[in-house]
């Protein structure tokens, strides 16, 4: 498999006199997959983030990028636009005044020519089904609607990787659902590599691999099935089981012999209704 | 409380919505200028003329500018009081106590009015024929020039996209906080004026904050999307001259004429 971006013993804080919000993470995300960071507030997942763009660049270790390393002013653009970046709060990331205008802004700040620009721009519009609402302003847009938009835009500069950083926890459920679609489509169809930062475990199930993180440091790596395995770890630092997770809990401390394998209410529903089937 | 039209662009489809920003601009600022040719009924009558066909050109329903107009009719109003009031000469038409009303002051304070409410009107039909994104691409190319003197054109251009971008998040944020201050008891309605203007603060310093904090985040996402000034910048909006440009620039001039030769 491919490394797309190689994190090795990165440690930061913000001043000297603030304790250390990263210490010693290393980490490799390979290309095509989808990665979910968790944590709860203050775990270091954002700082760590943003490290990934260069738009912080940690004081120990270093992080590669598609070959590039953070820490080389020459590439930093040519990072950015390789590292796309979806941002907690819809609206503070909007800066065009129209759909088009927005999923364009970073087409124009890399230079592309326009008729090229016109072209993926309609693509891209297409790609996350906002086509119809090209001319729209963001303040007749819902939040899933502009953070789609915001992805579209990251989409037309071809990255290797798109972060999710919250960028569904200001959605109502239904926007949730959206985003969450469209980047698993994407990460399908263009097979574009996908890193969700969240606190949101119902969101992080569906990941190829999951992250935890508590002060700092990665507690914890694998797969979902491995790491919800051991839910009372996550517990312990804070974070709300899925609801698959905890029935499982329930069920089991009420004597049913489920496996404990089932993290999403489908695959749950899946196991109980065969649980005494003999066939 | 905020029906105000000035800056909203309304989009339709008229020959003054095609045209370019850069001749729209520059028309304007022409007519704000020539405006001040005017000095009789003939001039007057022209302007008024010249606006009105702007407006039907524009397919904009007068009932609509006109409404949106209602705020600023109270500056009008008063221009045309003080000088009715202060301006003397020619024979005495009124006088009732202290006022008196000179013939020179009526005709004077219609002309002036007259002149307020044109420049008013031809502005506005820029702003709604002209999408924001539109005029801010105009200034920016009209003022291309200036960068050679280190005028942070582009910057100022940017800033001001951003700022009319960001006017319906902040009336959207302005009303939340009022609600959620008159849920705790604040009154911004009744009382003496320094009473409301010290109701205001707590609706000012929350605003600002988050002002404060919405400009740090779009910096942030301003950087990740790959924003680095102007340079090696490309742009999706290409701005075109037609012909229609050029007649409108010429009507303009013929307009200028026609006031040189109607003040004589």
């Amino acid at each position: 498999m491919e490394k797309i971006i190689e994190v090795s013993d990165i440690s930061y804080n913000y001043s000297d006199d603030h304790p250390k919000v990263l210490k010693h993470v290393s980490l490799t995300i390979n290309k095509g997959e989808w990665v979910s960071i968790i944590g709860h507030n203050g775990s270091g997942k954002s700082t760590l983030a943003k490290c990934l763009n260069g738009l912080i660049i940690p004081q120990e270790g270093s992080v590669h990028v598609g070959g590039f390393d953070t820490r080389d002013p020459e590439h930093i653009w040519e990072i950015r636009r390789l590292v796309g970046m979806v941002f907690q709060n819809p609206d503070n990331q909007f800066v065009g005044s129209t759909v088009m205008d927005d999923v364009a802004f970073g087409m124009e700040n890399h230079g592309i020519p326009r008729e090229e620009m016109v072209r993926r721009l309609h693509e891209v519009l297409r790609l996350v089904r906002m086509d119809a609402f090209a001319d729209r302003e963001p303040y007749r847009l819902s939040g899933g609607q502009k953070q789609r938009v915001a992805i579209a835009g990251i989409v037309a500069l071809q990255p290797l990787i798109i972060i999710l950083d919250e960028a569904t926890s200001m959605l109502d459920p239904e926007g949730r659902r959206e985003i969450i679609q469209t980047v698993r489509s994407l990460n399908k169809k263009l097979g574009l590599t996908v890193l969700s930062i969240t606190h949101d475990l119902e969101e992080a199930v569906h990941a190829d691999r999951i992250l935890v993180m508590n002060q700092g440091q990665v507690v914890k790596k694998g797969t979902p099935h491995e790491i919800f395995k051991t839910p009372e770890l996550l517990e312990k630092i804070g974070l709300d089981l899925p609801f698959a997770v905890k029935m499982n809990g329930l069920l089991r401390a009420r004597g049913i012999a489920v496996t404990g394998t089932a993290l999403t209410e489908e695959e749950l529903v899946n196991e109980l209704w065969t649980l005494h089937s003999t066939m | 409380m905020f029906n105000l039209v000035i800056g909203q662009y309304v989009p339709l489809d008229s020959v003054i919505h095609r045209m370019d920003p850069r001749s729209k601009l520059i028309s304007v600022f022409m007519f704000v200028v020539i405006v001040f040719l005017a000095n009789n009924w003939l001039t007057n009558v022209l302007l008024i003329l010249f606006c009105l066909g702007g407006i039907l050109t524009s397919k904009i329903s007068p009932a609509f500018l006109f409404r949106g107009l209602r705020s600023i009719l109270i500056i009008v109003l008063l221009t045309f009081f003080l000088n009715l009031f202060f301006t003397g000469g020619g024979p005495l038409l009124l006088h009732i106590g202290w006022v008196r009303i000179y013939q020179n002051g009526l005709i004077q304070s219609i002309f002036i009015t007259n002149r307020i409410l044109v420049i008013i009107v031809m502005t506005t039909l820029l702003t709604l024929t002209t999408s924001p994104m539109e005029i801010t691409d105009g200034m920016e190319t009209l003022l291309n020039p200036l960068k050679k003197i280190k005028v942070p054109v582009h910057e100022f251009a940017l800033m001001m996209a951003i700022s009319l971008r960001f006017i319906p998040t902040l009336l959207e944020e302005t009303e939340k906080i009022i609600k959620a201050q008159a849920a705790r008891g604040s009154d911004f309605t009744s009382g003496s004026l320094k009473s409301r203007m010290k109701a205001i603060v707590p609706l000012l310093v929350p605003l600002f904050v988050s002002a404060f904090k919405r400009a740090e985040d779009l910096a942030m996402a301003m950087e990740a999307r790959g924003y680095h000034g102007d340079f090696g910048r490309t742009r999706l909006h290409k701005l075109v001259w037609k012909r229609r440009d050029t007649l409108l620039l010429l009507t303009m001039g013929l307009l200028t004429v026609a006031l040189i030769l109607a003040r004589l």
